[in-house]
């Protein structure tokens, strides 16, 4: 693993170009930072300064590189690369609150934004206009809308909200694409229609995230716990509650492997082989056990008389991430063999993490 | 300076009673949540069966209830239980319990600290320290985010 520390500002998302040569930060800020990687240094190249609220939601389409932005302005705007310099187009999302997330779809023609507003606004291009429409789904939402994802088909979209419920929607568009086949979800996708919907999941939903197949989904709720709805098996949800803090983020790594992370500032992996059989796999953030030299007894009565105490100092927590890990982000890898992922937290800090399937044998 | 002569009662109004949208609870029917038995779990402590009154006590909480006084007469119940353990004996009890009895458990403990009585802290508190190492910080987390508590 890699760590890297843009600065002291904590890191609100980041989204990653194709080859991963670049990545876009926000610095809790209305601007965001777009990053060249040159060996192990990386280099500021662009700065997209365009939103007047706080950036909330950074993604990257890396085939037909663009990116959106979203920010509690209420505003999103997708950004072009004309002759080297970034050129934003403002998108009609019609809130009248702060935008919280944002999402390209698998095939990058229209993405999803979560909104304060309680609604979902899912955005495409209109050709004849030239310019981006979008669509709202409100059904059912009773509150801010907190994560989105995609599932592979391009139509389906998950949603955890603030309302304690995590949902799965159809954001359908007659206009740009096709009519999807059944899914293990549902069949009938009339966009806005509500094709799962979990209720009481326990706190707020800070997550979702799809399998890379689509069939099962996962999310991570405020009340420390992560839990999985499988589609093929009725839709069965399966609970499991953590003895650590809440987890803000969460990525599918394999078809059954999970990470999450959260306000521990270390990522967990989870698996997922069949309901009732959703288990804690173990902390993937271990400590290199720091060589604990003996004190002298100068050291130790120095130590009594300024900090009352002989213990070793403990300013430094144990994992890389000294805060909280806001978002994660597969970096190598296919879906469904994720090699790398990256974590950024509220330290400022991004780190890129290997993953290692269990089934691999370690040399 | 003049005196206000007009009412000022609407500024004791609660406005959010009359917002449409605002997000109400889902109602699960509680009317018929009791609350441990009483009879069974004093019956319990009375033949020193510890471990049995504290794994009855902890059934059927008044959770989906609006009934106040089962909810008190509930935590007082649990208080008496924990109180009637020997200090040594608490380790052991916590560690009898799976894991939605002890968030249950810090439930009541939680509770109990709202209302201290004579003895009360210092009992809970030892409880706290053992249900914490059995439960994790995120047992306490699930006390702060239960919308539905005891």
């Amino acid at each position: 693993m890699s760590i890297y520390t843009f600065g002291l500002e904590p890191l609100s998302c980041h989204a990653w170009n194709k080859d991963r040569t670049q990545i876009a930060i926000s610095p809790n800020s209305n601007v965001v930072h777009i990053y060249q990687k040159s060996g192990k240094e990386w280099n500021k190249i662009h700065e997209l300064t365009e939103h007047s609220g706080r950036i909330t939601g950074v993604d990257w389409a890396p085939e037909t590189n663009r990116i959106v932005t979203c920010a509690s302005d209420r505003n999103a705007y997708v950004w072009t690369l004309k002759d080297g310099v970034w050129k934003p187009t403002l998108v009609l999302v019609r809130i009248n609150r702060a935008a919280t997330c944002v999402k390209w779809s698998p095939m990058e023609n229209k993405f999803a934004l979560g909104s304060g507003a309680k609604l979902i606004s899912v955005c495409y291009f209109e050709k004849e206009n030239d310019w981006w429409l979008s669509k709202h789904i409100k059904k059912g939402i009773c509150s801010t809308v907190l994560s989105l994802d995609w599932h592979p088909n391009n139509v389906l979209l998950a949603a955890g909200s603030a309302d304690l419920h995590c949902r799965v929607f159809s954001a359908y568009i007659k206009d740009i694409e096709e009519k999807p086949g059944p899914t293990p979800w549902g069949s009938k996708m009339p966009f806005g229609e509500v094709l799962f919907e979990h209720k009481e999941c326990g706190g707020w939903v800070h997550s979702v995230s799809f399998s890379p197949s689509g069939d099962t989904l996962a999310w991570v709720s405020h009340n420390s716990s992560i839990s999985v709805a499988d589609g093929p098996r009725g839709k069965q949800v399966t609970h499991l509650t953590t003895d650590n803090l809440p987890l803000m983020s969460v990525i599918y790594v394999t078809e059954n492997d999970i990470v999450a992370a959260g306000h521990d500032c270390c990522p967990y992996q989870f698996s997922y082989i069949g309901p009732e059989a959703l288990g804690f796999v173990k902390k993937l953030d271990v400590p290199k056990q720091s060589s604990k030299g003996s004190m002298s007894a100068m050291q130790h009565f120095r130590n009594l008389d300024k900090k009352a105490t002989t213990e070793e100092d403990h300013n430094e927590m144990e994992t890389l991430h000294q805060n909280s890990i806001t978002q994660l982000c597969i970096v190598e890898g296919p879906k469904t063999n994720v090699e790398k992922y990256s974590s950024v937290g509220l330290d400022g800090a991004m780190v890129v993490w290997t993953f290692k399937s269990c089934t691999t044998t370690s040399n | 300076m003049s005196k206000n002569t007009v009412s000022d009662r609407f500024r004791k109004v609660d406005v959010d009673e009359y917002d449409e949208n605002k997000f109400v609870d889902e109602e699960d029917g509680g009317e018929n949540q009791m609350g441990p038995d009483e009879a069974e779990v004093d019956s319990l402590i009375r033949q020193g069966s510890l471990m049995g009154a504290l794994q009855a006590v902890l059934k059927n909480p008044p959770i989906n209830t609006k009934n106040q006084n089962v909810k008190d007469r509930a935590e007082g119940l649990v208080l008496k239980v924990l109180s009637s353990f020997k200090s040594a004996d608490i380790e052991k009890a916590v560690q009898s319990l799976d894991k939605n009895s002890v968030d249950l458990l810090m439930k009541y403990i939680y509770k109990g600290f709202e209302r201290p009585s004579e003895n009360s802290s210092t009992v809970l508190l030892q409880w706290h320290e053992k249900a914490l190492s059995a439960g994790g910080v995120g047992c306490i987390v699930r006390v702060l985010t239960a919308r539905k508590t005891v």
